[in-house]
Formats: C-alpha cells, sequence, structure tokens
C-alpha cells in the first residue's frame, strides 16, 4: 500500500515568532529523504511541528497523511496514524520500564481504536518481538528493565530511540540527528539498522542530519536545504554530498533574504 | 453520629461516663484520669506554633464529636492488604471497638499474644503496663492527652523471644460516619522476634467524615525484626491526630511502609528511636491527596545509639486544592557516632493549586557521622508528556504512567507483594483524568 505524506506552505510560529516560514515537502511511502541546513534553520521545528508539540503554533498551511488532515489530531492520534520521530534529545521517564512503555506503545499504534484501559499485546508475544528486534540491534536483553531513558548514556538513548521505531512501524519516520551523540561504531549499527527496518518495513524517512555518516547507509533519493525556516534547495543525493563537503556557504550566498531570517533566528534564540 | 448511640463528649461528665462504663485495672484508670486531667490543663496548639503553622486546626471542633462508649453498627468489610494473603491472625475494630480477632493456634502455642488491647490490659496486665506510652508522650500536645484518657479498643501484638511470625498478622480499622477512632496499638518484639504487621483504617465510604486519634507504639528488643505497613484511607472529611513511634534496639531493623491516601485533614507525628548499637530503620511513605486535603507529617529519626542506620523516603503527589506538609529531622545524640542517617521527601505536584510544604532539617551533636537529606518539588514535564504522546499514550495515559513511575521507587523497596498490588491500586484509582 502507498502512503504519502505531504506538507503544504507551512508556517509555525513560537508565540509570536514566526520559525517556519511556508516548508513545501511531499514525501511518498519508501523513499528518504534528507533535511539539511545550517543550525536555527528550523529541520527541528519541522520535526517537531509534524508531531504536534503544543509549544509550536501552526499560523498557516496544511499537513496531510494519506489526505487526511494531521493538524487536526492530537499528538498521539499522529502517533496512531503511523507518523514517528526519533527524538534529538529524549525524556526520561523515571520509574517507568522500557518494556512497560514500549508495550503500552505498542498496542496503542497498532490498536489505534484501543481506549484506555483495553488489553495489551499480550505479555509473552510482545517478549518474543521486543527480545528478538533487540538482539538485532544487538541490545543488552537487560535495556528492557530500566527505566525509559533515564540514566542513559546518549548512544544508549539513540539506539533506545531506533528500538522503538522497530516496534512501532511507522508509515513516516523523521529522525532528528539520531547520529549525533554516537560514536562511528554507533553510528554504522545505527544506520543498518535503520535501512534494515526501513527496506523491511517500507517506511518514508526524513533524516535530519548535519553528517553524512547515516546518509551513506541510506542513501537519500532527495535532498532538502533548509534555511531561515524555508525548503530552499532540493536535490538528489549528490546535494547532500556538496553540503557536507563544503558547508553551506554557496546556499547562503544564493538565498539572501532566507539568509538573513536565519541570522534573525539565531540572534533571538541567544537573546532568549 | 448514628454509629455511636451516645451524647457524650469529650468533656468532664463524659469521661466520668466513660470510665464508669469500664471495667479495667485501677492502674489503668489512674493513667486516664492522669491524662484527662493535663488535657483540660493543656491549651489548643497555637497556630503560630512550628508544627501547626502549615496546619490550620480552625476548622477542627471537637464538640461535633461523641465519646464512643457502646459498640456501633457500622457494616464491616474485607481488606485490601490482607488479599490472597495467609495471615497468621486478625483484628478488626469497628468506631474504637474490637469486633472479631483471631489467632492461629500454633502461635498462641508459642506464645504469641494478639488481641484487643483494652482486653489484654485486663488479662495481662503485667505486660501492658511495662509497655504502654512507653514510646509515645501522652504530653506531648493536646491531642496525645485526649487520646492517653480516653483511648478505647485497640491492638497488642506481642511476639516472645526468639518466636518468629511467619505470616502476616492483620489489623483492620473501620470508621463509620461521623464516628470516633481512639485505637491505641501496641507492638512489642522480643529479642529475636520476627513479625509482618499490615494495618489499615477505613471509612465506611470515601467522603465520609469522623475523628481519628489514634496511637501507635513500636518497641523492638535486640535482634527483633519487624515490617510494618499501614494504609490509611479513611473518608475524605475525617480529621485525624496521631502519634506513632517506634523505639528499635541493638541490631535490630523495622521496615515502616505507610500510605496516607485518606483523611480530610491529617497531622501525623511519626518517630523512630535506634536506641541500640546496630539499629536498622526504612521508612517508605506514600501520600496522594486531592480535592481539599491537608496532609501533615511531622517525621524524626532519631539517632541515639551509634553504628545506627535510618532511611526514610516520602513520596508524595498532590492534585486539586490538597496540600501535604512534611517536616523531617534527623537528630543525632552526642554518642550517636558513625550514624549513617537518609530522608528525602520527593513531591508531584498535579494542579497549579495544589501544595507540597517540603522541610528536611538535621539536629547533629555527634562529629562522626554521614547524614544526608533532599527535597524535591516539580511538576508533571509536559516534555515528559508529549514524548509519550508522540509514542501513542493519550495525555491521560501519560501523565498515569508518570505519576505511577514517581512512585515506582518505593515500590522497589517494598517486599510484601500483597502491599505493592494493594499500592499499586491504590495509587491506580486516585490518579484523575487528565484531558
Amino acid at each position: 500500500m502507498s502512503h504519502v505524506l505531504k506538507i503544504e506552505n507551512l508556517q509555525v510560529s513560537v508565540g509570536d515568532k514566526p520559525i517556519l516560514r511556508g516548508v513545501n515537502l511531499t514525501m511518498n511511502h519508501g523513499e528518504t529523504h534528507a533535511l539539511m541546513g545550517p543550525n536555527g534553520s528550523g529541520k527541528s521545528t519541522l520535526g517537531l511541528a509534524i508531531m504536534g508539540h503544543p509549544g509550536y503554533t501552526v499560523t498557516g498551511g496544511s499537513i496531510l497523511l494519506d489526505g487526511e488532515d494531521v493538524l487536526e489530531m492530537a499528538p498521539n492520534e499522529r502517533a496512531r496514524a503511523g507518523i514517528f520521530m526519533a527524538f534529538q534529545r529524549p525524556m526520561a521517564i523515571p520509574g517507568v520500564k522500557m518494556a512497560d512503555f514500549l508495550r503500552h506503545a505498542t498496542t496503542n499504534v497498532r490498536r489505534p481504536d484501543r481506549k484506555e484501559g483495553e488489553d495489551l499485546i499480550p505479555m509473552r508475544e510482545f517478549r518474543k518481538e521486543l527480545k528478538e528486534k533487540m538482539s538485532h540491534l544487538r541490545m543488552d536483553p537487560e535495556f528492557a528493565r530500566r527505566y525509559v531513558n533515564d540514566g542513559f548514556s546518549g548512544g544508549e538513548m539513540k539506539r533506545a530511540e531506533i528500538l522503538q521505531l522497530a516496534m512501532l512501524q511507522p508509515k513516516f519516520a523523521i529522525l532528528d540527528e539520531t547520529d549525533s551523540g554516537l560514536d562511528a561504531d554507533a553510528v554504522r549499527l545505527a544506520s543498518e539498522s535503520i535501512a534494515d527496518i526501513g527496506g523491511r518495513e517500507k517506511m518514508g524517512l526524513l533524516i535530519i542530519t548535519h553528517h553524512d555518516k547515516l546518509l551513506e547507509h541510506n542513501p537519500p533519493q532527495y535532498t532538502h536545504v533548509m534555511l531561515g525556516g524555508r525548503i530552499v534547495e532540493t536535490g538528489g543525493k549528490d546535494l547532500a554530498e556538496e553540503l557536507h563537503r563544503s558547508g553551506y556557504d554557496r546556499i547562503r550566498k544564493a538565498y539572501p533574504d532566507a539568509e538573513a531570517a536565519n541570522q534573525e533566528m539565531i540572534a533571538e534564540e541567544a537573546a532568549v | 453520629m448514628t454509629a455511636t448511640a451516645t451524647d457524650l463528649k469529650f468533656d468532664a461528665a463524659g469521661f466520668e461516663a466513660f470510665i464508669a462504663s469500664r471495667t479495667e485495672p485501677d492502674w489503668l484508670i489512674a493513667l486516664r484520669r492522669e491524662a484527662f486531667e493535663h488535657f483540660q490543663s493543656m491549651e489548643w496548639p497555637a497556630r503560630r506554633a512550628e508544627e501547626w503553622i502549615r496546619s490550620d486546626l480552625r476548622l477542627f471542633q471537637l464538640d461535633k464529636f461523641r465519646v464512643p462508649l457502646t459498640q456501633s453498627d457500622t457494616p464491616s468489610g474485607e481488606g485490601l492488604l490482607s488479599e490472597g494473603v495467609e495471615l497468621g491472625g486478625r483484628i478488626l475494630t469497628v468506631d474504637s471497638h474490637c469486633r472479631a480477632e483471631s489467632l492461629r493456634e500454633s502461635l498462641a502455642a508459642q506464645g504469641v499474644i494478639f488481641g484487643s488491647l483494652e482486653r489484654l490490659a485486663s488479662e495481662q496486665p503485667e505486660l501492658v503496663r511495662e509497655h504502654l506510652f512507653s514510646a509515645v508522650d501522652p504530653d506531648y500536645d493536646r491531642f496525645a492527652a485526649l487520646h492517653a484518657a480516653f483511648w478505647s479498643g485497640g491492638q497488642f501484638v506481642y511476639i516472645p523471644r526468639g518466636v518468629v511470625v511467619a505470616e502476616p498478622l492483620h489489623l483492620a480499622t473501620l470508621l463509620g460516619e461521623g464516628s470516633v477512632d481512639l485505637s491505641h496499638t501496641l507492638i512489642v518484639l522480643e529479642e529475636g522476634a520476627e513479625a509482618t504487621v499490615l494495618h489499615e483504617a477505613n471509612s465506611v465510604q470515601r467522603d465520609a467524615g469522623g475523628l481519628s486519634l489514634g496511637a501507635l507504639e513500636i518497641i523492638q528488643r535486640p535482634g527483633s525484626h519487624l515490617r510494618y505497613v499501614s494504609l490509611q484511607d479513611q473518608g475524605y472529611k475525617t480529621f485525624q491526630f496521631a502519634h506513632q513511634h517506634a523505639i528499635v534496639d541493638r541490631d535490630a531493623s523495622i521496615q515502616w511502609t505507610l500510605a496516607a491516601m485518606g483523611n480530610g485533614f491529617a497531622k501525623v507525628n511519626q518517630s523512630v528511636a535506634l536506641v541500640g548499637p546496630g539499629a536498622d530503620s526504612q521508612v517508605n511513605g506514600v501520600m496522594f491527596t486531592e480535592g481539599r486535603q491537608h496532609i501533615a507529617y511531622h517525621t524524626l529519626q532519631h539517632h541515639v545509639a551509634p553504628h545506627c542506620h535510618s532511611d526514610f523516603l516520602y513520596k508524595s503527589a498532590q492534585q486539586d486544592q490538597s496540600r501535604t506538609v512534611w517536616r523531617g529531622m534527623i537528630k543525632v545524640d552526642k554518642a550517636a557516632q558513625k550514624t549513617d542517617g537518609y530522608q528525602r521527601n520527593d513531591n508531584l505536584i498535579l494542579s497549579s493549586r495544589a501544595r507540597a510544604d517540603s522541610i528536611p532539617g538535621l539536629e547533629i551533636e555527634a562529629d562522626d557521622v554521614r547524614c544526608t537529606h533532599g527535597s524535591t518539588t516539580a511538576q508533571v514535564d509536559e516534555e515528559q508528556v508529549f514524548y509519550a504522546e508522540c509514542r501513542g499514550f493519550t495525555r491521560n495515559e501519560a501523565v498515569r504512567m508518570i505519576v505511577t513511575g514517581f512512585f515506582q521507587q518505593i515500590f522497589d523497596r517494598i517486599t510484601i507483594e500483597s502491599v505493592r498490588d494493594a499500592l499499586g491500586q491504590t495509587i491506580a484509582r486516585q490518579v484523575r483524568e487528565y484531558a
């Protein structure tokens, strides 16, 4: 089955400060898109706005998943509809075991109509699947008994996000700097896992990254460059390679208005 | 007032009628008379007094309550803590009168004494007299004096030297609408004795009123081990004033788990005195308040002897306009070198109108000790909620999970399965819908 995530002219503010100034992006199932851009250009904001973070106000535009209005959905409905984001900085939930958290999450996402209090996936069935996925990601089984992201190292957090991605099998996944904080080996493992999951489960992937390591294993069909809250250029794999090699100077010069907006946003963020 | 068919107030006439209704040893009557005299000569606590400055007593009127002179007809049910547990014995107290008591024959044969304190004060006068008010000070305040004058019913748990009671002993205390409970609980473990006591206090319904003026005394001889669990779930219009004290001797240990879920207004003084080297105490406290509840705990871990360990952890969640007060003190006497003391109070505030006061304190006279204390007060983090929502949790499910997780540290410390289950159920019941 084919799915489409379509973002049109998306405008997003934090308070009264505009961050996204008209983003257009269409992703089809099975495609990998790289989202690149200098700091403060709005990449993470796009991810959080797609998930429905209450701190980000959508002031214009639309997000449609297979024609359904995503902006009308609560965050948990977006997750249940098949949109996933691996967080750049996942939150710790002390006292809640990874396995319990994931069992509840997996049940809700697989049974989108589940009401609170209804049965979860049978424990035995869930444990078996979790164990398989963890062994595939070369994770210590002990991991499932630890509290969600509590006291995790940077690398452990990122791997936990990938484990969740593997369990929830979304239609579209946004990976927000999933490679940052990982050493070379961990990036390779994470990349392989993502490629594996993406290849097997056929997702649409939006990879937000500064590096090319993740993209080596997940070659993008499309590369988007964000600057000043807009996607200013879209190309193929070559564009990602160029940006990694030569940085954003060409982009900054080519789009002076976006560059000015970007500088303004960075200055405002620094002032906060 | 329907449960107690009496019009007797807590005044001189009421006291004389109360005494006249009882057949008790002279020493006990004398003790009561002295306490009542003290009660009459004492003032209610001053509003500015340190223990009361955060707990406004003005809504409490003793005149509204009556002396529980006779057995009431309040119906009773089963306990939550004892669900699915093989019990060694059980005492059911309704409106300050013992309604049922049982003890396994095998335990009685080993010399275990377990039953109504009121009855045993006559049948085992030596034992009761030796220990009664040896841990709780009847002159501490006006409530303590009132309790000492009027206590009735109550429970006596006596485990002789070297006797290990494997099955938990269950104390159930039930309060009828508008009724008064004046139970006195006396637990004595002789040298090397071991026991588990599960104590729960309930009302006939959640929004019931009433007055609970209880006291708990725990006396542990050297090398004895006690697990004491108390689940306090009285009605939301009840008042509770309680003094709960344990004295723990050499190489003895106590694990004291308490859940304070009920009461409209509660003021509890809780303390553990470590009086012999090597004594060990762990306290796990859970409070979860809602509506307009006001729950105040004043705790003391008193290191009298050297080489003792105390570890007090209280976790509280507050919703609606409720308020908790926790004031903890580690007191280390000059002789108590090598003390290892720890106290902590964490609060999770679930509503902008709820409030938590947390006042840790240290008073250390010895110079070679390790004492740590801490307190945190936080709200449910919206970023945590969002993260869970992004994994398919509804907002309500997310908050419930975060709150349950907040209490998990306490659950991890509880070694009795039925207690973990009962607490889990009680907390889950308490968590509101968060739309």
